[in-house]
């Protein structure tokens, strides 16, 4: 952190006296400037909306109505969102149960396994896969998916097929990014332990992947905030029952999902309920960043 | 360079023109419409044909639900509300204008050979105390239940008729419009639904897999909606603040007149005959 503020602070005071130099290098602060303070901003935004929205929900049925275990009927005035935390919860911990360690095995193939065509060709379909639009996958999980768990074990919209969507979802994420980590280690810590006479398997185990630890835990965290926040393909396909997720094959409602299904139809304090989900969401998401910070330390690579 | 500075120069032209062009049509009328997503696709087809007869007045039609759309008219952002049920005995501050009737009908699986369902074993599917079909006969395998979102009317038409509150619903899927629940029916040979008796038709004629049933003993289908003998129907309403504008009111008379009834079929509603 200190050593990049000091690499910001030092060319103004050099090129100040060099003429049109000087003039761009102002517009180019200023122009990194007003983007921080717009992201900051838009976030800023964001939370004043949330707070303003779930203000008269708040203050008509109190915070303890949302976390007490009371079940979810917003028109009959009963608010409980501790089962859609613990659905939101328990569809994306699935989904990076699963894809996490499948996106490290990407990875890894990629940069130690595959040759560059296949590596590249490898890349590019990861890459197709992060592109695809959510909708499209809650699509295919609705009308393929779904019917088959439901001919398995009914009804079929469940957390299994919330979590299986989520996981083709994530995998990409996750294998790009920790693609990207291990891209950054330098070459002689994977070659230097084949010479001392690694083999493949136990120089990426032993000693490239604990020192990219930060890296792959960047990617494992990123893609769990996908699946946190992903709306369209859950709620497609999870059944949106809310109940407490406590069967693979269970109908489960996520915060999310409880939003987009409910804030076109609501008025007064539902709809202010509704921004306490989203505001419960955006709590979950925090938290995961604080989680990062502790775990996956500064200077995790963040792209 | 040039050729974008071309493109650029050709593109505000072109803006400028089309902004004079719209404020040299004097005076435009704008009708704001807003609510009910049962009646929003009917009404921008009524729309469409007003303004074509009607130049310089532009509706613009809005959906979000009927508590939205009195709600709207309530606070005045919106001129006229669509409203798909009866307005209680607490709204006669403002006026309705009814301009169909929409029916709400049980959809299964095309495979499931089911005729009809008593209201007592439609009342215990939907709170849980039936859960398989071996209890009506001729049809095996657990039920997938399916049912509506809080806040669509559909929903409260659903409760009002079988007298149940929301919290005795025991649903397994839980869905937000028509098209969802045809799509989690026709994907799911157990699963039934409610749904308005428009989309019904319209799948059906379209080839899904999906069968409507009756709530009642009463075929569900359009027609027996408009004659009344259907007992599971929902009025399709526009509401106003009493003597809306003259602009507004032209374009009520216009939407509850014999003139757009084809377009009220075409939705697979019934016109309101009275």
């Amino acid at each position: 952190m200190t050593s990049s503020q000091t690499i910001i602070s030092r060319p103004p005071r050099i090129r100040l006296f060099r003429g049109p130099l000087a003039l761009k290098d102002a517009v180019f602060v200023v122009v990194l400037w007003a983007s921080g303070v717009l992201a900051i901003g838009a976030m800023a935004g964001v939370l004043i909306v949330l707070a303003i929205g779930s203000a008269p929900a708040l203050t008509e049925a109190g915070l303890g109505a949302f976390v007490a275990d009371g079940d979810w009927y917003p028109t009959a005035g009963e608010y409980g969102l501790v089962a859609m935390v613990a659905a939101t919860l328990a569809v994306s911990a699935g989904a990076l149960a699963v894809a996490g360690p499948l996106g490290i095995l990407c990875a890894v193939y990629i940069r130690y396994y595959a040759g560059d065509v296949a590596g590249a060709a490898f890349r590019v379909v990861l890459m197709t896969l992060a592109a695809i639009p959510s909708v499209v996958y809650g699509l295919w999980g609705m009308t393929v998916l779904v019917p088959h768990i439901a001919a398995w074990q009914p009804p079929g919209t469940s957390l299994l097929a919330g979590v299986i969507v989520l996981s083709i979802m994530v995998l990409p994420t996750v294998a790009v990014l920790a693609e990207a980590g291990l891209r950054q280690l330098p070459a002689s810590l994977y070659l230097g332990s084949l010479a001392l006479g690694c083999a493949r398997h136990a120089a990426i185990k032993r000693i490239v992947l604990s020192s990219a630890k930060g890296a792959v835990a960047a990617a494992c965290m990123l893609g769990l905030a996908r699946a946190l926040g992903e709306t369209m393909a859950v709620l497609m396909v999870v059944g949106n029952a809310v109940a407490m997720p406590d069967s693979p094959f269970a109908s489960v409602r996520t915060l999310p999902a409880n939003i987009a299904l409910e804030m076109a139809y609501a008025i007064d304090v539902h709809r202010s309920a509704l921004f306490v989900s989203g505001l419960f969401l955006m709590a979950m998401v925090g938290l995961l960043l604080v989680l990062r910070r502790c775990w996956g330390g500064a200077d995790a690579p963040q792209s | 360079m040039s050729a974008r500075k071309t493109v650029i120069a050709a593109f505000s032209l072109a803006l400028t023109f089309a902004g004079l062009g719209v404020s040299h049509t004097q005076e435009e009328v704008r009708i704001v419409v807003t609510g009910s997503s049962t009646i929003a696709p009917l009404m921008m087809d009524i729309a469409q044909r007003y303004e074509a007869a009607h130049p310089g007045v532009q509706v613009d039609v809005q959906t979000g639900g009927s508590s939205r759309g009195l709600s709207d008219v309530r606070r005045k952002l919106a001129d006229i509300g669509m409203v798909s049920r009866a307005l209680g005995a607490d709204e006669n501050d403002v006026a309705a204008t009814r301009i169909a009737w929409d029916g709400v009908a049980l959809i299964v699986h095309a495979q499931n050979p089911l005729e009809r369902l008593s209201d007592d074993q439609v009342r215990a599917i939907y709170t849980g105390q039936a859960t398989r079909w071996e209890a009506f006969g001729s049809w095996d395998g657990p039920i997938t239940v399916v049912s509506k979102a809080e806040g669509r009317s559909t929903l409260g038409i659903f409760l009002d008729y079988l007298d149940l509150d929301i919290r005795d619903i025991r649903a397994h899927t839980i869905i937000g419009d028509n098209e969802q629940a045809v799509k989690v029916v026709a994907g799911n040979p157990r699963a039934v639904g409610y749904i308005s008796i428009g989309a019904a038709e319209y799948h059906a004629s379209a080839m899904t897999p999906i069968r409507a049933i009756a709530l009642g003993a009463v075929a569900p289908t359009s027609a027996n909606v408009a004659n009344g003998s259907y007992p599971v129907r929902r009025e399709l309403n526009l509401v106003t603040y009493p003597d809306p504008a003259a602009p507004v009111e032209a374009f009520l008379r216009f939407a509850s007149g014999q003139q757009v009834h084809d377009l009220i079929s075409d939705h697979y509603f019934s016109p309101a005959s009275d």
